[in-house]
């Protein structure tokens, strides 16, 4: 049979099946349709992330953290994302908002809860309980079945680079500025050693709270780190704040 | 790249980048992976110059390709690697379920479970699941096309670069390497690679089908197609990432917060879609006729379940973002479509099941047919749950709890599991040669230890997950909460044992299978009562050679 006698008699279906260039092409433009009706308008309908005061970028400490959270995949036992149910809400705190993960790169709303909800822990517990339960987690909590994570506690935090971080950061659109992206050496060192000056830190970051975090000042290690990012953690917008709560009770949907 | 000295010259300049890039590194995880990397080139270097055969003008001979024969090298590889991979992955996943009844098995940093449970995901998915797929379809897209392997070189550049991909993203997990997305943990430079492996593979896969002697494209082809591209759109766009420097390890994703969490998703659920599920079905619409001896069912049903699979599946990702801060116009299409999805996925079971018609009986006398009918109906129970945990109402419940681990066990063990094992019985002696396999008795030993595994696996992942779920929401009369969460952790103690049992179980029939196939390959038949098999004609089982032009 020549081709022009294929191209007649065969129909329908069958010149899919014989022709797999014909096949792929379908195939790529059937499973792309769901994904651009889906993901394309979370970027440009504006309600998707709501403004709400206060937030930020993390502070170059802060995200030193968070980029150890990632490593360590705490993410496979904690979520970041309390759901609007009563439980949750007054078991976690206030649900979370879109916006309070728009500078998360990657996100980490995680999908199992083998631990609690962290997306409001700052605050919760002291700097202490953390480090303790960090490095041994069954001292505070003897039923916890956390491993043990007490080598940050003697890993000294590199950050002789962490200025390239910010600025991959900012390329992708978390907002620092270029005095953030200089200074992001110093500001690790400004937030963490209690006995040096955190200078413009608050000005640049509101609300970045700056000390010694792991118990230890002479050198500032991955727990500093970490336990910083603990404490931001769903602290920096004031959700029972008059604003806050006129914004929320405009929102619709959940 | 026919020549020897292009070949050399080629590792030898990736060996030679792969030591500076390790000297250079930011990061000293960054450096061990190049590390890693300059042994694998220095070996496939020495490999190169030690397996040469040179004519005096410096060509490299290779050996005429036999167009008379299948090219199955890269096949057979492929069903050792995916032996040793599911094993591997089989054992972390082990480690990890005794983790969580035994804290104390967690050894920082290297083996906690944060590290340790990326491994597994990506060793049972990517390393057991890819190899099995890698490797059956290009088993299937010769026989079926009636056609040598187009570009052989390429087709073990594929196998080869897969797994150079595996151990680079295995070792970076335990090193602390992850860019933190689900089953996406591995980082840019790794993306990168598998990215070019996978262009690799479509090609291979593609011309391979170019060249057919068959007029007509098997169904088993148009699931490996879409699996191939879908994965690989998947996989480029979930993966977009600023790495901070050439020369470290660390990268941050360019889609964050809402975005990023519903671009995961997509790529997360349709992994199971396209990966774990239209991969695997491709390998049923091969496996499950030729083991009957049957011809497909229905050829109308299995147009329409593919294409409606494929196009359903891809809407389905918001179902694991229920009650987030996801815009709840995503959630509910992303239910509505989950629960569509319902139907396009009983298709295939149904196609697959009824294939066995007027051979039923064969459930009883074949152990490999009694592993794919159960495969099947665990597809069809696992896409039952499916639909089912992604309703609202359920899901609010059940989400953020060990029940939607129970749910993608009774997928993974039951279906890709069963379905895997069942095409490894069935390659090993037609691949090696042999009479027949080494023992059908232990075919269902490993069947009833397999089915015995998730049994328990399932039962104590759904009893953990509801409760987990109710004991979270649980309010006494004076209207506050009942449990503190540590107490909603200490209430698992003894569904975590179970399953980790469940687990040893399924571990134990998967050694009974490396070891029946390892005496395969290596010419045993064991003594046995005899159990009947598909037969086997090996002069058949060849291409069609080219014909005079009509």
């Amino acid at each position: 049979m020549s081709d022009t006698a294929v191209e007649t008699t065969v129909k329908g279906h069958k010149r899919l099946e014989r022709n797999v260039t014909l096949l792929g092409a379908a195939a790529l433009v059937t499973v792309a349709i769901g994904g651009i009706v889906e993901i394309a308008p979370l970027f440009w309908i504006d309600n998707t992330i709501e403004p709400v005061e206060g937030m930020r970028p993390y502070t170059p400490l802060e995200q030193a953290g968070r980029d150890i959270y990632v490593r360590e995949g705490c993410y496979t036992c904690h979520s970041q994302m309390i759901r609007p149910f009563r439980d949750e809400v007054e078991r976690y705190g206030h649900y979370s908002l879109a916006a309070e993960s728009m500078y998360d790169h990657p996100f980490q709303w995680g999908s199992k809860r083998t631990g609690p909800d962290l997306a409001r822990v700052g605050g919760r517990y002291s700097d202490e309980w953390h480090v303790q339960h960090l490095i041994d987690p069954r001292s505070v909590v003897p039923d916890s079945v956390m491993p043990t994570y007490a080598f940050l506690a003697d890993a000294p935090l590199e950050f002789e680079h962490i200025a390239d971080n910010l600025t991959a950061l900012s390329y992708i659109g978390v907002p620092y500025s270029e005095a953030d992206i200089e200074q992001a050496r110093q500001d690790v060192i400004g937030q963490a050693d209690p006995d040096v000056s955190p200078g413009d830190l608050g000005d640049r970051y509101p609300g970045a709270q700056s000390r010694d975090f792991d118990g230890d000042p002479d050198r500032i290690t991955e727990m500093d780190a970490l336990v910083a990012y603990m404490q931001v953690l769903g602290t920096m917008v004031d959700v029972d704040s008059a604003a806050a709560q006129e914004v929320l009770a405009e929102e619709s949907g959940r | 790249m026919e020549s020897l000295t292009t070949r050399s010259v080629m590792w030898f300049v990736l060996l030679i980048l792969a030591v500076m890039a390790a000297a250079l590194a930011h990061d000293a995880a960054f450096a061990a992976q190049m590390v890693i990397v300059a042994i694998a080139m220095g070996a496939f270097l020495w490999w190169t110059l030690y397996s040469s055969k040179v004519d005096t003008a410096g060509n490299w001979l290779r050996a005429p390709s036999d167009e008379g024969r299948y090219d199955d090298d890269p096949v057979r590889w492929g069903v050792i690697a995916t032996l040793f991979w599911g094993i591997a992955g089989f054992v972390a996943g082990l480690f990890i379920a005794l983790q969580l009844a035994f804290p104390a098995l967690n050894i920082e940093p290297w083996l906690n479970f944060g590290r340790v449970r990326p491994l597994h995901t990506s060793a049972v998915i990517f390393a057991f699941g890819g190899n099995a797929l890698i490797a059956t379809s290009f088993y299937i897209v010769q026989r079926t096309c009636r056609a040598r392997l187009a570009f052989p070189g390429l087709a073990r550049f594929v196998f080869w670069g897969y797994q150079m991909f595996i151990v680079l993203a295995a070792t970076g997990y335990l090193l602390g390497v992850s860019q933190g997305k689900e089953y996406a943990e591995p980082e840019w430079y790794v993306d990168w690679l598998l990215t070019v492996v996978w262009v690799a593979y479509l090609l291979v896969f593609v011309a391979t089908i170019v060249k057919r002697k068959e007029p007509h494209i098997y169904v088993a082809n148009w699931f490996f197609l879409a699996f191939i591209l879908t994965v690989a759109m998947l996989h480029v766009v979930n993966n977009l990432d600023m790495p901070v420097s050439l020369l470290g390890s660390r990268s941050y994703p360019v889609f964050g917060g809402v975005q990023g969490a519903l671009v995961q998703w997509w790529y997360g659920h349709n992994a199971v879609g396209f990966f774990l599920t239209a991969g695997f079905l491709a390998m049923m619409y091969y496996f499950v006729p030729k083991q009957a001896e049957r011809p497909v069912y229905s050829y109308r049903l299995s147009i329409i379940h593919f294409w409606s699979l494929i196009f359903l599946y891809i809407w389905a990702g918001p179902h694991h973002l229920h009650y987030t801060a996801l815009p709840d116009w995503a959630q509910t299409l992303g239910m509505v479509f989950s629960v569509m999805l319902w139907m396009p996925s009983w298709g295939g079971m149904i196609n697959g099941l009824m294939t066995l018609n007027g051979a039923w009986d064969k459930i009883r006398t074949d152990p490999i047919i009694r592993m794919m009918v159960w495969a099947l109906a665990f597809y069809g129970m696992s896409t039952f749950e499916g639909p089912m945990l992604s309703i609202k109402a359920v899901n609010g419940m059940s989400h953020y709890t060990d029940w939607t681990i129970g749910h993608v066990h009774s997928g993974a063990l039951g279906w890709n599991g069963m379905i895997t094992f069942a095409a490894l019985y069935y390659l090993a002696p037609r691949l090696w040669g042999r009479e027949r396999l080494y023992s059908l008795r232990m075919v269902n030993w490993h069947f009833w230890l397999a089915t015995l595994g998730i049994v328990f696996y399932a039962a104590s992942m759904w009893v953990a997950g509801i409760m987990q779920g109710y004991m979270w929401r649980e309010y006494g009369a004076d209207g506050y909460l009942v449990n503190s969460f540590v107490e909603t952790v200490s209430a698992m103690w003894p569904m975590y044992v179970a399953r980790a049992f469940g687990g040893l179980l399924f571990i134990a029939g998967a050694v009974i299978m490396v070891y029946n196939i390892w005496m395969t390959i290596f010419g045993h038949i064991r003594e046995e009562k005899p159990l009947t098999s598909a037969a086997y004609n090996p002069e058949a089982d060849r291409p069609l050679v080219a014909q005079p032009a009509e």
